[in-house]
């Protein structure tokens, strides 16, 4: 190889050869920088994930353990179950009434959020990540307090004469907490993906004969979307899965899928159901998510 | 003609700045009208009042005889070109165009066939299921006329729309525009900070300053007969020279040589003389030349333009700009000559400062 010598260093003349070297290091050097991820990844998810669903295949011995032979299916048949099939949809209900009642609150706050001067803006997103500083545990029990018999809810309830309202360890209590819990999580998306947004386009809009309604409907919206997707699986996805919320709001009457997977994995002892329905929730996840990103939301 | 726009006593405040200052205006219809100023004169601002998408502080601003102050800009036969063109991104071309349309009721049919027709009058057929994205600045400009014209606006407001185009481009889009202009037969109303473009296009052009309108008038008459030193100095390059009115004919420049000079002003005002650089000849040095429109100084610097020469030719007390354009058989002078810069008497135009 020719060489052409400078005063300070040997410089190689450029040649194809060089420029693939040049690549393939650049490559290895990239794959280093995330080995760590890949790793913690593989040990603390890949693995244990194969683990669950390897015993949603096996069987339930008599006393309670499980015995890794005979592998069937019949975990995953006992899901259509009408007990189980109840709870997967109610579940479900309730999943999706709390992701709604979220989009319904957290749009307009984050549309205005995103027109406030950026001093304003970002004061009023540390209050909305404010509650995130206390357990998330603790706050469920201060809900309880709240909703309690003799709490300050009834108390305002009946002070209006509005009678006294039993909203603890009901389906309405379950939602109000998960709505709570998870409205940031809807908020943040969604005003990421506002604020993005041209505000001369929504001029644009009402220059072009669009009213209020018919500029969000036909240009804020179809912009927002990926943060409305975003949010969407953002509350979903753990709203699906809520286990502290209902245990601590939800009363014994209505158990959620969360509370009887743990049930199964530590009261009935059946292990492999319990795997089978964990493995199904992930699936409905899953398929959240991929349709979120064929959506062609890059956004989070 | 009937006033397309009528403006009286128009003031816009943002909290305690005074974007545009008590601006009356009347734009014919069917001309080119261009709002011309430095950037924060309150050229935009004004345009965006006529829009609808700022309401006047105070004053009165009527489309065709209609009071249109507070009217929402959906309400408002006018449309805006805007300045990063502002198209729906989510939208293909022919969506984007047909925008207007859809927002009024027009049925599915009839707002693909007009917004056909629009894509085919600025030049883009075939291109009409692209998304914005995918198209040059020239092209999206283009979508952006066709997406403002295809509602038959009464006005259409242009804000800046040249000013992310290449130059060469920009040229042919200023001819374009103005061809178009005529063939629609209706009023545009042009913001620009560049003068050229101003004077290229427009029928009458507003030059405005900090908020006040300046001069309204023709590109001639805006750059023979500037109202002002400002206009004199924005519009074009010019050399400005200080002194006072001596009478109606004469100015007394501020190191005491007297130029002729016609003016109206009254005796002992202080003025600035405007003599535009490709406005005065340059010769050697020759003591018998006029002293009333001459001046003797020294070729200081020498700007080479390809299809001129500008001279710096510095005097006792100041430079002046000489430009020359290169035809065969120019005398050419070098840096250090002695030269004589000499003009006709209605070369000069008289500003008061």
């Amino acid at each position: 190889m020719r060489k052409r010598e400078s005063s300070e260093h040997v410089v190689e003349v450029a040649t194809p050869e060089f420029e693939k070297t040049a690549q393939k290091k650049e490559a290895r050097r990239g794959l280093l920088m995330a080995l760590p991820s890949y790793l913690y990844l593989i040990l603390f998810f890949v693995i244990p994930l194969a683990i669950v669903l390897i015993y949603s295949f096996a069987t339930r011995n008599r006393f309670g353990g499980t015995d890794l032979s005979g592998w069937n299916v019949e975990s995953y048949e006992r899901i259509a179950e009408p007990i189980v099939r109840t709870i997967l949809f109610r579940s479900l209900w309730l999943a999706i009434l709390t992701t709604v009642i979220c989009l319904v609150i957290a749009y307009p706050f984050a549309y205005y959020l995103s027109t406030r001067k950026p001093a304003i803006r970002n004061v009023m997103l540390v209050f909305v990540m404010i509650p995130f500083w206390t357990n998330f545990l603790v706050r469920n029990y201060a809900w309880r307090v709240i909703l309690g018999n003799d709490g300050p809810f009834t108390k305002v309830t009946e002070f209006f004469g509005l009678g006294t309202h039993e909203l603890l360890f009901s389906q309405k209590a379950v939602v109000l907490g998960l709505v709570y819990g998870y409205l940031p999580f809807m908020i943040l998306p969604l005003y990421a993906a506002i604020e993005r947004i041209d505000g001369q386009l929504l001029e644009a809009s009402r220059d072009l004969y669009g009213n209020g309604w018919q500029s969000f409907k036909n240009v804020l919206l179809p912009l927002s979307m990926p943060g409305v997707i975003a949010g969407s699986i953002l509350v979903f996805v753990p709203s699906l899965g809520a286990y502290v919320t209902p245990e601590v709001l939800g009363g014994a009457k209505t158990t959620l899928l969360g509370s009887y997977i743990v049930t199964q994995f530590l009261t009935a002892r059946n292990w492999p159901f319990g795997a089978a329905l964990s493995f199904v929730l992930m699936a409905v996840m899953l398929l959240m998510t991929i349709i979120y990103f064929r959506k062609g939301g890059r956004t989070l | 003609m009937t006033a397309a726009v009528k403006l009286k006593g128009i003031t816009k405040k943002f909290g305690d700045v005074t974007a545009v200052d008590n601006v009356d205006l009347t734009i014919e219809d069917g001309e080119f009208f261009s709002l011309l100023g430095p950037s924060g004169c309150g050229k935009t601002t004004t345009l965006r009042m006529i829009a609808g998408l700022e309401f006047p502080t105070e004053g009165s601003l009527s489309i065709f005889g209609e009071e249109v102050g507070t009217l929402a800009p959906n309400k408002r036969s006018v449309n805006t070109v805007f300045q990063n063109y502002a198209l729906f991104p989510h939208l293909t071309v022919i969506d984007n165009v047909g925008f207007g349309l859809k927002m009024q009721g027009v049925a599915k049919k009839e707002t693909k066939e007009r917004a056909m027709e629009m894509i085919e009058l600025v030049q883009l057929a075939g291109l009409e299921t692209r998304k914005p994205s995918q198209m040059s600045g020239g092209q999206q400009q283009r979508v952006a006329l066709a997406r403002a014209l295809v509602n038959q606006p009464k006005v259409l407001l242009l804000d800046e729309p040249l000013g992310a185009l290449d130059l060469k481009l920009r040229q042919e889009m200023q001819l374009e525009l103005k061809k178009l202009q005529r063939d629609v037969g209706i009023s545009f109303v042009f913001v620009t900070h560049d003068q050229e473009e101003a004077l290229t296009m427009s029928d009458r052009i507003a030059v405005m300053h900090e908020g006040k309108l300046l001069q309204v008038a023709s590109p001639e008459e805006i750059y023979e007969s500037p109202a002002n030193r400002f206009v004199a100095d924005f519009i074009g390059r010019t050399n400005l020279l200080d002194g006072t009115t001596a009478d109606n004919e004469t100015v007394v420049l501020s190191n005491g040589t007297s130029i002729r000079a016609q003016n109206t002003f009254p005796q002992g005002t202080k003025v600035s003389i405007s003599i535009r650089p490709e406005r005065t000849k340059i010769t050697q040095r020759s003591e018998s030349s006029d002293p009333y429109s001459s001046v003797q100084g020294t070729v200081e610097t020498i700007t080479y333009l390809g299809n001129a020469r500008v001279y710096g030719v510095k005097f006792t007390w100041l430079s002046i700009e000489v430009r020359e354009e290169n035809r065969p058989g120019l005398e050419v002078f070098n840096v250090g000559d002695d030269v004589t810069v000499h003009w006709e008497y209605d070369a000069i135009s008289v500003v008061e400062d």
